[in-house]
């Protein structure tokens, strides 16, 4: 803008404008701009300092917890091992919770993905009655007490003999998941142009046909959010897990930290946090790769 | 004819309508190459496509309410499993409320809950003001944040347990560089208001962040040239932030405030991992009591008063945030 408004200037009246807006906007704005990055570095520094505590305590060996922070021991420790990330498959057996994580957040994505945009599409499209409601009922469930379904399920599941087994919790999760991702992809949905639709249906393919081969296609980076939220939610999981799961072999990830490190003297941070670093790590990636998905997608139509 | 009942919700044409009335009522927004005959197909197709998730949720939250409701009138304690589980009237419910546990732990919880959002929201809102800037850094200050949102409960609440370990921890090592009395400090086990503190700040950290998302998305969908008229009406930066962004905030605020305020009514998985409801019972809430009955105790009777009173106080809190908010919404 400054350049636009100097061009069609006298080259004199441009200098002297510019020497100006350099002498007296200038000192103020400096402190301003410096006292804001200050105050971005402090959030930064906030957001990410526990991380590198945890990466730190993680790489030290058990005679240096033992120790205690300082000395050799300080910020940045003098001496670093891998040993407790191979302590925490070896002792902690922590592979099959993993896999179990793995298991449960896929399924639960997979299953959130099918059901909700075929919700998605008949709640945008489909003009059926009581839409209304049932976006209403989809989003008040969101918001329901998980701590409140957890002794009613605990005894259906006892009674099917399927307490302390993982599978279940793929229907359980769907509690976090479909919400989000049905008001997701509805939202989605309805901008998709329906010209797009007609002109199959013109060709005489179904509705379903529709969904899947002219839809979807479209839908992909909304599909892709929701999934991304979906699978995020059901890997955090702690609640249900806690509750309905009672041997380490059938863990999810999140239950089987809360069990390592724990000895009779001692808390041993290393174990632990090797393993809070381990399931990090995908949740981080996936943050880093699809922010602005993640943020789109979290903010979709909260307030329409 | 029967042309009445469809203009609400954009429903088709009946028939006994002229074909150039249809085609040009503005409800029908594109026009339908088979006729009514595919419309009334659709919808039959959309109950079909909308089950699934009604059922699900259903499944998973309205049986498990009715289940409760039904529970919380008699009695049913998996450790005198051969009991038959009686009638017992309101006997769980006077359980509840004469039981010093579970009052101090509403209590708590409340007042946990209060100080959790004032704070949680004013920082929000700044962190929000601040990624709305733009700045060079902006995208990595905004991943910064999101980070710690994404993780698992289970992590932040780890985070912040190492953090606050008086040996293994930052926090008392940076203390007792200020103070020597300040190290080896004892943050989760001994004492009250201290654990309180470790639990909040773990509990902030991870979700200050989705308040600030929330409120940066209602921030960018305010208009610009507001601002610039409320430049040009001479007001200064404070006068515009509480006379212009803050009213236009309102229905983001009001997201956030709700979601804010049930996750921190329920709070549970922090406080699980890094006191496990101690020292004593001073740091339980009211969702891990409800958890201790259920799982620990094996009550289902007492446990299911616990859920209902717990289900009512959400939706009395939330119906109270709508209404304070509505005015300015619609």
């Amino acid at each position: 803008m400054t350049s636009a408004v100097a061009g069609d200037l006298p080259a004199p009246v441009a200098v002297h404008r510019a020497a100006y807006r350099r002498r007296h906007v200038r000192p103020g704005k400096v402190v301003k701009e410096t006292l804001f990055y200050i105050a971005v570095v402090i959030v930064v520094l906030i957001a990410l300092f526990p991380f590198y505590w945890v990466l730190r305590t993680s790489l030290l060996s058990n005679q240096q917890v033992a120790a205690g922070v300082g000395g050799a021991n300080g910020i940045i420790p003098s001496h670093l091992s891998g040993a407790a990330y191979k302590n925490v498959f070896t002792q902690g057996s922590f592979l099959r919770p993993l896999l179990n994580s793995v298991i449960v957040a896929a399924a639960t994505t997979l299953v959130t993905i099918v059901v909700a945009s075929m919700a998605g599409y008949a709640l945008a499209r489909l003009r059926i009655r009581g839409t209304g409601p049932i976006l209403a009922f989809i989003l008040l469930a969101g918001f329901f007490p998980v701590l409140a379904m957890i002794g009613p399920l605990f005894l259906v599941l006892r009674y099917l003999g399927m307490l302390n087994n993982i599978y279940p919790l793929i229907i359980v999760y769907l509690v976090y998941t479909l919400p989000i991702s049905t008001w997701l992809l509805k939202s989605f949905f309805e901008q998709i142009p329906a010209e797009l639709e007609d002109a199959a249906l013109v060709d005489g393919a179904t509705r379903l046909q529709v969904l899947w081969k002219v839809v979807i296609p479209v839908a992909v980076p909304a599909v892709f959010t929701a999934a991304i939220l979906s699978f995020i939610l059901a890997w955090n999981d702690f609640a249900f897990a806690v509750s309905f799961l009672t041997s380490q072999a059938h863990f999810t990830a999140p239950l089987a930290i809360t069990t390592f490190g724990q000895s009779q003297f001692q808390t041993f941070y290393n174990l632990i946090d090797a393993a809070v670093v381990i399931i990090s790590i995908p949740i981080a990636v996936l943050v880093l790769f699809a922010q602005r998905r993640i943020v789109s997608g979290l903010t979709a139509g909260s307030f329409r | 004819m029967s042309t009445t009942e469809n203009t609400a919700e954009g429903r088709p044409a009946r028939a006994g309508r002229p074909a150039l009335v249809k085609r040009l009522t503005p409800e029908r927004r594109r026009p339908t190459p088979v006729g009514h005959a595919r419309e009334t197909g659709d919808r039959r197709l959309g109950y079909l496509l909308v089950a699934p998730v009604i059922i699900l949720l259903l499944a998973i939250t309205a049986y498990p309410l009715v289940y409760n409701i039904w529970n919380s009138f008699h009695f049913d304690n998996l450790s005198y499993g051969g009991l038959p589980h009686n009638f017992v009237g309101w006997k769980n419910f006077r359980a509840i409320f004469d039981s010093p546990q579970w009052v101090s732990a509403l209590e708590r919880t409340l007042v946990f809950t209060v100080v959790t959002i004032v704070f949680d929201i004013v920082v929000g809102l700044g962190l929000a003001l601040m990624m709305h800037r733009q700045f060079r850094g902006r995208g990595f200050l905004r991943a910064s944040i999101l980070v710690p949102w994404a993780m698992p409960t289970v992590v932040s609440a780890m985070l912040w347990k190492t953090m606050f370990d008086p040996s293994a921890g930052f926090v008392d090592y940076i203390l007792a560089a200020f103070h020597p009395a300040w190290s080896g400090l004892a943050w989760l086990n001994i004492n009250t208001l201290r654990a309180w503190t470790a639990i909040f700040i773990a509990d902030s950290w991870k979700n200050i962040p989705f308040v600030a998302i929330l409120l940066l998305a209602g921030l960018q969908v305010i208009p610009n040239d507001v601002y610039e008229a409320a430049r040009m009406d001479g007001a200064s930066w404070w006068q515009s932030f509480t006379r212009v962004t803050l009213p236009l905030l309102k229905p983001a605020l009001s997201v956030a405030l709700i979601f804010r305020t049930l996750q921190a009514l329920l709070v549970f998985d922090v406080i699980y991992i890094m006191t496990g409801g101690g020292p004593g019972n001073s740091t339980e809430s009211l969702s891990y009591l409800n958890y201790n009955t259920f799982i620990i105790n094996t009550d289902f009777g007492v446990g299911g008063a616990m859920s209902i009173i717990l289900v009512l106080l959400a939706l009395a809190v939330s119906f109270v945030i709508v209404r304070a908010f509505r005015p300015a919404t619609s």
